[in-house]
C-alpha cells in the first residue's frame, strides 16, 4: 500500500461517515416532532453533505482516476464504503437518531480537532472548516441527549434503549489498522486509540447529565471503516440513494 | 398544564455595528435551546452574528390607544434633529 | 393558492352606513393602507378570516414538504440532494414564520395543527398531486413555486403587518425555489431522450393542478369580495392565473418541450395567452379528500407529531426541571 493509497482509503472513510450519516439525517425531513427541530436536522444534514463533497472531492483527486465526489458517492457497491457501521444504523426513533449523532459528533469533533494539525494542507483545511460546523453538532445533539435523557419518564427509557442499542458500534470507531498506521507516520492523522480519552470524557459528562448509564459491555462490532462487514442496512440505503444514477446511467443532472 | 413549548421572540444583530433587530419568533422548550433554534431557523442565509431570545410573554408593550399621547408630542420637538438649525455653508460639514 | 377557497367569516360587505364608528375608522386605515397590528382593534371576522388564511398558508408550507421531501434520499447528485434539502428545510421554514403570524392573532401553533390533524382546516389542492420521478422536483420548484410566488408577492402588501412581513421574508426566500427548480429541469429537458421524456410527463401532469392553485374563477369564487375590500386577498384568483400563464408559456417553449394544454394560445386582443379551463370537478374532489395523496399526506403529518409527542413532553419537562433546581439553588 503506498502512501496515496492509503491516503485515498482514509478520505473514503471521512467522506464515507459524512455521506451516509447526512443522507440517514435527511430521511427525518418533514417527519420531525416539531418544526425548529426538523429545521435544525436539515441544517446538520446539509452541513454533513458539504463535507462529504470536500473529502469525497480530495479523495478523486489523491486517487486519479478520473472519478469525482458524485461517482464515489453513487457508483461504489456496499463492500467499497468506508463508513463506520454506527452511520448507517437506522433512524429509529428521534432518539435513537439523536444518540446517534451525539456518539458520532463526539468522536467527530476530536477527530477534526487532531486533522487541523495534519501534515497535509488539503486535510487541515477541510477539518478546520468542518470543525466549525461539529462543534456546533455536538453542542445541539449533547443539549437534546441531556433533555431527553433528563425528561419524562418515557423519555428516559427511550433514551437508555437508544444507548443501549448503539453502544457496541462505538468501540469500532478507536480501531487501529494497516491504512491508520500509515496515516500516523506520515503525520496525516492521528492514531484512533489516542481520541478515545477525549471521547471518553465528553460522553460521562453528558451521558452523566442526562442520567443514563453506559452499558457495562465492551463488545464492539466492526468491519464498517474497512468495508468486509456492513449492515444488512447499507444495501438499502444504497439501492434508494443510487437508484437514478443506476437506472439512467451516464446522465447529466 | 398546556404541553406546548413556549413562545420566543428572537432579535439579531445582523452585522457588527447594528442593533438587534426582531426578526421573527419561534417554540422552545427554554431559552438555551431557543438560542439554537434561532440559529437553525433564522440564520440560515448567514443573517447573523449575535442572538438574543425572550420569552413572548415578558415583552411589556404599549397599547395601540396611547399612540396618540407617547408619540405625538415629539412631532412637535422639531428642534431635536439637526436640520432644525440652517448652518452657513462655509463653516462646513457638522 | 396556498390558501384557497378562504371562506370569509361574513357575508357580504357592510357599507360604510353599516359600519360602526370602530368599524369606519378601521376601514380607514386599510384604504389608506396603513397596515393593522396585532394590538390594533379588529372585526372579530377580519380576525377569524385572517386565522384561516394565515394557517391554511402555513399548513400548505408544512405539508408542502412531504412531495418534495419524497425525492431528497434518491436525488442522483451530491449537489442535487444539498440543493433539494435546503430548499424543503425553506418551507418548514415558512411554514414557522406563518404559523408565527397566525400566534399574533391568538390562535396557538398547536392548536392550528390539531385541527388540521381533524381535519378540520385544509392546506393547498396541489400538495395532494404525487412527484413520480425527478423531473417533479423540477416542475415542482418551477411551477408550483412560480406559482406561490405570484400570489405571495401579491400578498406583500396585505393589510395584516406580521402576515405582510412574513410574506416578504418568504418571497426573498422563494425565488431560490423557482430558480433551482427550472435549473433542475432544464438539465432533464435538455438531456437524454429518458431525461426528457420524464420532463415532459412531469410537465404535463403537473400544468392543470398548479392553474387550479389560484382557485375557482371568479364568477364562482363567492368568498372574495370582503377579503379584497380588507386587503387580505389582493388581486382575483383570474388574474393571479393570467398572470402566472403568461409567465410561464415561454418558460415551456424555452426547454422545448409540446405545451401541456392545447388550448394554450397568443391571443393578440387581450395581449395574454388564452388556456383551457382546468377539470374543476377534480378540484374539489382533492379538497374534499379525494386527490391522490390526500390520505397519504394526512398520514405522514399526523404520525411525524404523534410520534414526536414523547420528544416535545420530554424537552419541556426537562426545562422544568432545570428552573425548578435553579430556584431552589437561589
Amino acid at each position: 500500500m503506498t502512501r496515496d493509497e492509503a491516503l485515498f482509503e482514509f478520505l473514503l472513510r471521512l467522506g464515507d461517515n459524512t455521506l451516509i450519516l447526512g443522507h440517514r439525517v435527511s430521511e427525518w425531513c418533514g417527519h420531525a416532532p416539531v418544526l425548529e427541530e426538523d429545521i435544525a436536522l436539515a441544517n446538520t444534514a446539509l452541513d454533513l453533505i458539504g463535507q462529504t463533497q470536500m473529502w469525497l472531492g480530495l479523495a478523486a483527486e489523491v486517487e486519479g482516476k478520473g472519478r469525482d465526489a458524485d461517482k464515489l458517492a453513487f457508483l461504489r457497491d456496499a463492500w467499497d464504503f468506508r463508513n463506520l457501521l454506527l452511520v448507517e444504523m437506522p433512524n429509529g426513533d428521534f432518539g435513537q437518531t439523536l444518540m446517534r449523532q451525539f456518539l458520532f459528533d463526539a468522536w467527530h469533533s476530536v477527530l477534526l480537532g487532531r486533522l487541523m494539525t495534519s501534515s497535509d494542507e488539503r486535510v487541515a483545511a477541510i477539518a478546520a472548516k468542518a470543525s466549525k460546523e461539529v462543534t456546533y453538532h455536538l453542542e445541539r445533539s449533547a443539549d437534546t441527549v441531556v433533555g431527553l435523557g433528563d425528561g419524562t419518564e418515557e423519555s428516559h427509557a427511550r433514551m437508555q434503549a437508544a444507548l443501549d442499542y448503539l453502544w457496541p458500534y462505538v468501540g469500532e470507531m478507536f480501531r487501529s489498522d494497516p491504512v491508520d498506521a500509515e496515516m500516523v507516520a506520515a503525520g496525516i492523522a492521528p492514531d484512533p486509540a489516542s481520541l478515545r480519552e477525549e471521547f471518553d470524557g465528553i460522553v460521562s459528562r453528558v451521558l452523566t447529565e442526562a442520567t443514563l448509564e453506559i452499558p457495562a459491555s465492551s463488545f464492539g462490532h466492526k468491519g464498517g471503516k474497512d468495508g468486509s462487514f456492513h449492515t444488512e442496512h447499507l444495501g438499502h440505503l444504497l439501492s434508494t440513494m443510487q437508484w437514478l444514477q443506476r437506472a439512467y446511467p451516464g446522465c447529466e443532472w | 398544564m398546556s404541553n406546548e413549548w413556549p413562545l420566543w421572540e428572537v432579535f439579531i444583530r445582523g452585522q457588527h455595528g447594528l442593533s438587534h433587530r426582531h426578526v421573527g419568533s419561534l417554540h422552545a422548550p427554554d431559552a438555551e435551546m431557543a438560542i439554537k433554534n434561532a440559529r437553525d431557523v433564522y440564520t440560515r442565509r448567514n443573517e447573523g452574528v449575535s442572538i438574543w431570545v425572550v420569552e413572548a410573554r415578558h415583552i411589556a408593550a404599549t397599547a395601540p390607544g396611547e399612540k396618540g399621547p407617547l408619540f405625538e408630542p415629539s412631532e412637535s420637538k422639531v428642534y431635536r434633529h439637526p436640520t432644525f438649525f440652517d448652518i452657513p455653508e462655509e463653516v462646513g460639514h457638522m | 393558492m396556498y390558501a384557497q377557497m378562504i371562506k370569509t367569516a361574513r357575508s357580504g360587505v357592510k357599507t360604510r352606513e353599516e359600519m360602526t364608528e370602530q368599524e369606519r375608522e378601521f376601514q380607514d386605515k386599510i384604504d389608506n393602507d396603513i397596515k393593522i397590528e396585532p394590538r390594533d382593534w379588529m372585526p372579530d371576522d377580519y380576525r377569524a378570516t385572517l386565522i384561516r388564511q394565515i394557517g391554511q398558508h402555513a399548513h400548505s408550507e408544512v405539508v408542502g414538504q412531504l412531495p418534495e421531501g419524497n425525492w431528497i434520499t434518491r436525488a442522483p447528485t451530491l449537489e442535487r440532494k444539498a440543493i433539494l434539502l435546503a430548499k424543503v428545510q425553506d418551507e418548514a421554514g415558512h411554514g414557522l414564520y406563518l404559523y408565527s403570524a397566525a400566534e399574533t392573532l391568538g390562535e396557538s401553533r398547536d392548536e392550528l395543527i390539531r385541527l388540521l390533524h381533524e381535519g378540520r382546516m385544509k392546506y393547498s389542492s396541489i400538495f395532494n398531486y404525487p412527484t413520480l420521478n425527478w423531473a417533479d422536483i423540477g416542475a415542482v420548484g418551477w411551477l408550483v413555486d412560480g406559482a406561490a410566488i405570484v400570489n405571495q408577492v401579491a400578498l406583500q402588501r396585505t393589510s395584516y403587518g406580521p402576515y405582510s412581513r412574513a410574506m416578504i421574508r418568504i418571497c426573498k426566500e422563494e425565488s431560490f425555489h423557482a430558480r433551482q427548480g427550472y435549473h433542475a429541469i432544464m438539465k432533464m429537458a435538455f438531456g437524454t431522450p429518458e431525461q426528457k421524456r420524464q420532463a415532459q410527463d412531469a410537465v404535463n401532469r403537473l400544468w392543470f393542478p398548479a392553474i387550479m392553485m389560484f382557485g375557482p374563477n371568479d364568477s364562482a369564487s363567492t368568498h372574495s369580495e370582503q377579503s379584497m375590500a380588507w386587503k387580505i386577498k389582493v388581486k382575483s384568483n383570474d388574474e393571479l392565473r393570467q398572470q402566472f400563464v403568461d409567465q410561464t408559456v415561454p418558460q415551456i417553449e424555452y426547454l422545448g418541450l409540446d405545451l401541456p394544454d392545447p388550448g394554450i394560445k397568443w391571443n393578440e386582443e387581450r395581449g395574454h395567452y388564452d388556456f383551457s379551463d382546468p377539470d374543476w370537478s377534480e378540484f374539489f374532489d382533492v379538497i374534499k379528500g379525494n386527490g391522490p395523496c390526500n390520505v397519504d399526506r394526512m398520514t405522514a403529518r399526523r404520525k411525524a407529531w404523534d410520534d414526536g409527542q414523547w420528544v416535545r413532553d420530554g424537552l419541556l419537562e426537562h426545562a422544568r426541571k432545570k428552573a425548578a433546581r435553579k430556584v431552589a439553588a437561589e
